[in-house]
């Protein structure tokens, strides 16, 4: 009894102060994080249309998903883009902050002008973006205007481009970010290492790829799950820059979820088309919480 | 005069001090300074654009060219971005947007700065069970895209009668800057020294006191940090302003794009690039105003202290 009480006495009464600060922590993680998720995971799993009252019907609203050409329009855009954002981000990103880390002169102001897209938001990024990508009055009506008869650059109306010219603009507002990443993982390099690879003769580009890149890997999987968790958000951009065309050309699927949910009255499919993105999600995140979280367990 | 020559041929035998000064121009630079130059006008091609159109009025735009400079500066298409255009339903200009981003920014960047603090502060102070359970599960959490949550908290805010006011996007963007937050502070708190709490208990002080008297005025520097992080992540949210704001209560990011991609009759381009410049200048204005701070706070949930 008297250690039941004792548990109880340390379970629920000590640090109550703590308790009640941490109160909308844990009111944040309990009713949003697990319960909403919760929610909206049930509640992919009925027919619910205008108001989420639906009965239970398995994986129909799934099916149904898989069905649209739509949400596979949605899926592959989201892939394609996702694989050429990440490389394109990663890879520009590492060779700025090499080219950074050579002791130049004007590094803070270059810093400072790689930087400043990612202060903006994406709507004004694709805005922006639209403008300059503008057919009749953009880049390519100058330079056609300029004599340039056949300068091309209508990727903005192209279903077929409509991607790049996703990238482009997603490319400006990201890579400097990813640039000061990689800065500071260079910058965290030990100078003795590049001292014995410097006396080893081994060349400098070796150096990089063999040796400070993998010492880079706390920095590197941090930038990979940052990027991969904003490319499955991606929605201010689309909407700002194509608003999902030419046609359906553009679509993500975050923008399907909000369609489904708010104008398309079909709560059901906007709810399993979120599910399939928390999915996503999960799968970007189970390497790396491993890696940070688990196997030898070297934080602490 | 004549005696010094020797002497200046004699200084030229001495073996300078130091490495061998390198020439400026060589090949090796000369990669790298054209590499980081084509880069940047690729960055800033974007922002001249932007203004040099938002001067030119409109014929000029029609029959010029995107790289000119206007002809003369004019304020026209600013003044009306910012009175007259017409955002979606009414024709006021951006300001109420404007407002309406200044009266959501202002109090959800306290409020969740405050919570997270004191989240932090009982993580690292007054660890008590489960604590660092939930603390994991909040910084999961931050990854899940916000979709998941949408139309849940839709309904949430329906129920406590909020839903489409202010208040609903507030209540929003404090949860969501929680995660961030919180680990931020908790970070920092950790780092300084427990001796100082541990003082601070022996002389009897509670919880409530030692985070006043003694945490809170230790973190000027990290509450600057939080600060920048949130009032430009709430002031360029899109998603939620749309969702939870409700048309009166639009931010300026919403209005912007009803701007552009829902104008009727002929686009004034010049309107448009005034309007985006006006919804960007303040977190242009934060980023450099706090220069090396803004990298801080953006990477700071990045780069785990």
């Amino acid at each position: 009894m008297a250690g039941q009480r004792g548990f109880l006495r340390k379970t629920f009464l000590h640090n109550i102060p703590a308790k009640i600060a941490a109160l909308p922590m844990v009111a944040t993680v309990l009713v949003v994080f697990v319960g909403c998720t919760l929610w909206t995971v049930y509640y992919s799993f009925t027919n619910s249309r205008l108001l989420p009252t639906g009965k239970f019907i398995g994986f129909e609203q799934y099916e149904r998903l898989f069905a649209t050409s739509r949400w596979n329009i949605s899926v592959t855009n989201l892939i394609s883009y996702g694989a050429m954002s990440l490389v394109l981000t990663l890879t520009l990103g590492f060779l700025l902050a090499v080219l950074m880390d050579q002791k130049i002169r004007f590094e803070s102001a270059f810093r400072t002008i790689m930087l400043y897209p990612f202060a903006l938001s994406f709507i004004v990024t694709g805005l922006v973006w639209q403008w300059i990508m503008n057919p009749t009055l953009g880049l390519q009506g100058t330079l056609r205007n300029l004599g340039w008869e056949g300068f091309t650059f209508d990727w903005i109306a192209n279903p077929r481009m409509v991607l790049f010219a996703l990238l482009i603009a997603g490319l400006w507002q990201g890579v400097g970010f990813c640039m000061v990443l990689m800065l500071a993982g260079l910058r965290g390099v030990d100078d003795e290492i590049w001292k014995a690879a410097r006396i080893d003769g081994i060349p400098t580009w070796r150096t990089y790829v063999s040796i400070v890149l993998p010492m880079m890997r706390g920095v590197l999987v941090t930038a990979v799950v940052l990027i991969g968790s904003g490319i499955v958000r991606l929605y201010d951009l689309v909407v700002a820059l194509t608003n999902g065309g030419p046609g359906i050309s553009s679509e993500v699927p975050a923008k399907y979820v909000y369609n489904y949910m708010f104008s398309g009255g079909n709560i059901g499919q906007g709810l399993a088309a979120a599910t399939m993105m928390l999915l996503t999600v999960i799968i970007i995140m189970v390497p790396w919480a491993y890696l940070e979280f688990g196997g030898k367990g070297r934080r602490s | 005069m004549a005696g010094s020559a020797p002497e200046t041929g004699a200084s030229t035998a001495v073996e300078p001090r130091g490495p061998r000064p390198k020439p400026f121009f060589t090949p090796r630079k000369i990669i790298i300074y054209s590499v980081l130059v084509l880069f940047s006008f690729y960055f800033l091609f974007p922002l001249y654009v932007m203004i040099a159109t938002s001067f030119k009025t409109m014929p000029e735009i029609r029959f010029g060219n995107i790289f000119a400079l206007p002809q003369q500066i004019n304020f026209d298409a600013w003044v009306r971005a910012w009175t007259s255009v017409c955002t979606g339903l009414t024709c006021e200009g951006l300001s109420p947007g404007f407002w309406n981003s200044v009266k959501i920014t202002i109090p959800s960047t306290i409020v969740s700065i405050f919570i997270a603090a004191v989240n932090g502060y009982a993580l690292v102070n007054w660890r008590f069970k489960g604590s660092e359970i939930f603390f994991a599960i909040l910084i999961f959490g931050s990854f899940i895209p916000y979709q998941v949550f949408l139309y849940p908290l839709v309904m949430i805010t329906r129920e406590l009668r909020i839903f489409g006011t202010l208040q609903a996007v507030i209540l929003v963007h404090t949860i969501f800057g929680m995660p961030i937050l919180t680990l931020l502070f908790r970070n920092y708190f950790a780092s300084l020294p427990q001796e100082l709490f541990k003082a601070a208990r022996v002389d009897g002080a509670g919880f409530w006191r030692i985070f006043f008297e003694i945490m809170l005025p230790m973190s000027l520097p990290i509450f600057v940090v939080a600060l920048i992080l949130q009032v430009t992540g709430i002031w360029n949210d899109f998603l939620f302003g749309v969702v939870f704001a409700g048309t009166q209560n639009y931010p300026m990011t919403v209005q912007l794009n009803n701007i552009v991609n829902s104008a009727q009759g002929s686009p004034e381009y010049n309107v448009n690039m005034a309007a985006t410049v006006l919804t960007g200048l303040v977190p242009l204005i934060i980023y450099f105003v706090s220069g090396k701070l803004f990298v801080r706070g953006v990477a700071a949930g990045a780069v785990k202290g």
